[in-house]
């Protein structure tokens, strides 16, 4: 099957813009995307979208259109919302179009604005992405959720706060010198353990932030590439998607994410790939613990291995498989209807040797993004190869 | 504001669980789910059977919750814990036990209380 291109990518810086709104947001990344491609935005067949919270956030619904008309686009234009996945999903749809030959140009992006809201607000925003009538109202936020993740990993697997800190570490290290990332200052253990607890046993710098920013991409076909002598070396090779049960209890366990390990399935079938071939990757790191999931889902690491990962050096930038060299959303930070497009954009930037951590990883031709909504209730993987 | 829509099947599950007749769903080959249901989200089987909800389970999870959404404001921190009843489990706040003596594994009975913020009905578990 033919590829599909990437022939441009752009970002907003991720951190506090609460007055922006996300409109503008993705104007900024969207536009900065079709400068990067150097296409004529004529030839955009359609605008996919992905947010998460607009109508609690901004009291806005229906942002398909507003986000093409924010480009200056007349095109048919959706929006996806699958929690923190909703880029994700979007991009897998913009691929998916592209390769079935119905476009052969998409552009494809994501924006959240979440700081012109209480922190109390956000958070009751979030939740939002987990079961109302069985979680919600039995207390259960967003990190709690995921404080039942690890608590559970610990009683299977061992492991504890210091391992999770050790990722907080990496991951804030790798954001040091990215223009885009929210958080540009290295932490130690100890700043990660004597942080105050949110819903234990998380800590405050277990956590992402709470990010506005937006992300966008031009997807093309090989032909449409090569027809307009595009620089576009970065190809997505496969594309996989994978659903869970909403709610935490309804899963036969809370140590595994299978909706993560069927989209990788998916995706590295598609590629021809197994899990030996990854060379990089930029996982859905929203709590430390969820990092741990990702590369065991991944394949990257066996069950009850993924704790120690970067505490024993693989993944750190000069380890066998760096993960998060963006910062990941811990560092780098999470708006979260616009992440899933942004893992996309910083693994392009990444394996096109432009990014400040590409140093890393010269040798490297196959990245993969994983991209998580709710509990990974939903999950988004692709591969991305250079092609040329 | 309006009085709030009840949740058909969510709302007559707490109302049992209130009245001390807690109860799951079974389909036939022996899956647990909670209402609302019409089919077992496990195998696709229609034909489920109300069955009671044993009176104790073994908490599978817990975290202390110490940054809550605004209904739970008052409350906070709390103790949300996912139970084991066998073929089902269920959410709930630990309600009898200090987060700092919290541990997995050990038993507790589901019942319904109220939250300290809204009044709101909750679902809680108290050690056995
Ligand atoms: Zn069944």
């Amino acid at each position: 099957m033919d590829s599909v291109r990437i022939a441009g990518v752009g970002l907003t810086h991720f951190g506090e813009h609460p007055e922006r709104t996300s409109r503008d947001l993705f104007a900024e990344a969207g536009l900065a995307a079709l400068d990067d491609a150097g296409i004529d935005p004529d030839d955009v067949a359609s605008v996919f979208y992905g947010n998460f919270m607009g109508e609690l956030a901004e009291h806005q619904g229906h942002m398909g259109p507003l986000a093409a008309e924010a480009l200056g686009i007349d095109a048919p234009a959706t929006r996806y919302e699958s929690a923190c996945a909703s880029s994700g999903v979007a991009v897998r749809e913009a691929v998916k179009n592209v390769r079935s030959g119905e476009s052969d140009v998409v552009l494809v992006g994501g924006a959240e604005r979440m700081n012109n809201l209480e922190t109390a607000e956000t958070t009751e925003s979030l939740a939002i992405a987990a079961d109302d009538l069985y979680e919600v109202r039995a207390g259960m936020t967003f990190p709690g959720a995921y404080g039942l993740m690890a608590d559970a990993y610990f009683e299977e697997y061992g492991g504890g706060r210091e391992d999770l800190a050790h990722i907080a570490v990496k991951n804030h290290a790798n954001a040091v010198d990215n223009p885009y990332a929210q958080f540009r200052y290295e932490i130690d253990i100890e700043d990660a353990l004597d942080s105050p607890p949110v819903a234990e046993p998380l800590h405050l710098y277990d956590a992402c932030p709470i990010t506005d920013g937006a992300a966008a991409l031009v997807v093309v076909s090989e032909k449409y590439a090569k027809d307009h002598d595009l620089d576009a070396a970065v190809a997505v090779t496969g594309t996989g998607q994978g659903s869970d049960k909403m709610a935490l209890q309804d899963r036969t366990t809370m140590t595994e994410t299978p909706a993560a390990a069927d989209a990788a399935e998916e995706a590295f079938t598609e590629a021809g790939i197994d899990a030996d071939d990854v060379g990089l990757a930029e996982v859905h790191d929203c709590f430390t613990i969820a990092e741990v999931l990702a590369l065991e889902a991944l394949g990257l690491f066996d069950p009850g291995e993924g704790i120690g990962a970067a505490r024993r050096g693989d993944t750190l930038p000069d380890g066998d498989v760096p993960v998060n060299l963006s910062g990941g959303l811990k560092a780098k930070g999470h708006p979260v209807g616009a992440t899933g497009a942004a893992q996309v954009v910083e693994m392009t930037r990444l394996l096109r040797g432009e990014h400040h951590n590409s140093e890393y990883v010269e040798d490297a031709t196959v990245g993969v993004t994983h991209n998580a909504g709710g509990t990974v209730a939903s999950t988004v993987v692709h591969v991305l190869e250079v092609a040329e | 504001m309006t009085e709030r829509v009840r949740d058909a099947g969510y709302d007559d599950f707490v109302d049992s669980l209130e009245d001390g007749a807690g109860y799951y769903l079974q389909c036939a080959e022996g899956h647990g789910s909670l209402p609302p249901r019409r089919v077992c989200p496990h195998c696709g089987d229609r034909d489920l059977t109300e069955r009671a909800l044993p009176e104790t389970g073994e908490v599978v999870a817990h975290t202390v919750v110490h940054v809550p959404t605004p209904r739970f404001i008052d409350d906070a921190p709390y103790i949300t814990a996912v139970v084991d009843f066998g073929e089902v489990q269920l959410t709930g706040q630990v309600v009898d036990v200090e987060p700092d003596s919290m541990t997995d594994g050990i038993s507790v009975s589901p019942s319904v209380s109220r939250t300290e913020t809204n009044d709101d009905r909750l679902i809680v578990f108290e050690s056995r």
